[in-house]
């Protein structure tokens, strides 16, 4: 099982991050990736930026235990979360899961999961920079309803 | 111990972080919201609806009823907004 976490300021390669995932593997035979993607508008108005605030240590752990509750639900062979901090202009990338297993649904279900946790419990926060000035995304209810989803038993029978 | 703010909490606490030490009846995270709040209008201000700040100790999540005996660092911040 390979794993990699990170934070960073600076923007990310998918393809990069999946070649560094699978080299080297031909027991993998399904690779998932989100990238999550900095929008031009938040809440129907325009944004010039996104700050992302984060609490460094703390993101890193909960990130982790996050994975490792992914590993013990379903057959994975690898899994890689980059979050980036600091501020971001539309049109970067924000967050990149990529999951590896051997058949595709627990790779496709896996990075659903880590997203909908790094929605709600990942110590993130952003602020969204106008050209009136800044102010704190508020967080939306229907996200802790995605990850609420989670907490029902483990679908061990997935593949 | 350590506390430590985020995000708009942060902002109206007006520290990212400080060492406290709390009286004995300071028991639980939820007290030691209600006691900060009491320590000036800026804490009032960032504490005045604590139901919505979230805590974590020792960069663990924990609820309000959470005992604080024996943190090295508490955090309050806002929900998070990542991903």
């Amino acid at each position: 099982m390979t794993t990699t976490i990170r934070l960073q300021r600076e923007a990310f390669d998918v393809a990069a991050e999946v070649a560094a995932l699978t080299r080297g593997r031909t027991d993998i035979g399904a690779v998932v990736t989100f990238t999550g993607i900095c929008r031009a508008d938040e809440d129907g108005a325009p944004i010039a930026a996104l700050t992302l605030e984060h609490y460094p240590r703390m993101a890193e752990a909960e990130i982790a235990r996050h994975i490792e509750e992914a590993r013990a639900r379903w057959p994975l062979l690898g899994m890689t979360v980059v979050h980036r901090y600091g501020r971001l202009v539309p049109g970067e990338p924000i967050v990149l899961v990529v999951t590896a297993s051997s058949h595709r649904q627990a790779a496709f279900t896996a990075a659903e999961f880590l997203m909908d946790f790094l929605k709600t419990r990942a110590p993130f926060w952003k602020q969204v920079e106008t050209f009136a000035g800044t102010s704190w995304v508020e967080a939306k209810a229907a996200d802790d309803v995605a990850a609420d989803r989670w907490s029902a038993p483990p679908r061990r029978e997935v593949r | 111990m350590k506390l430590i703010y985020f995000a708009w909490v942060r902002e109206r606490v007006g520290k990212t972080e400080e060492e406290i030490d709390p009286p004995a009846e300071v028991a639980t995270v939820g007290d030691l919201m209600t006691w900060l709040a009491g320590r000036g209008e800026e804490y009032a201000y960032a504490f005045e609806n604590a139901k919505v700040i979230r805590a974590a100790i020792d960069r663990h999540h924990v609820r309000a009823d959470a005992a604080i005996a024996g943190a090295a660092e508490i955090a309050f911040f806002p929900p998070m907004t990542g991903g």
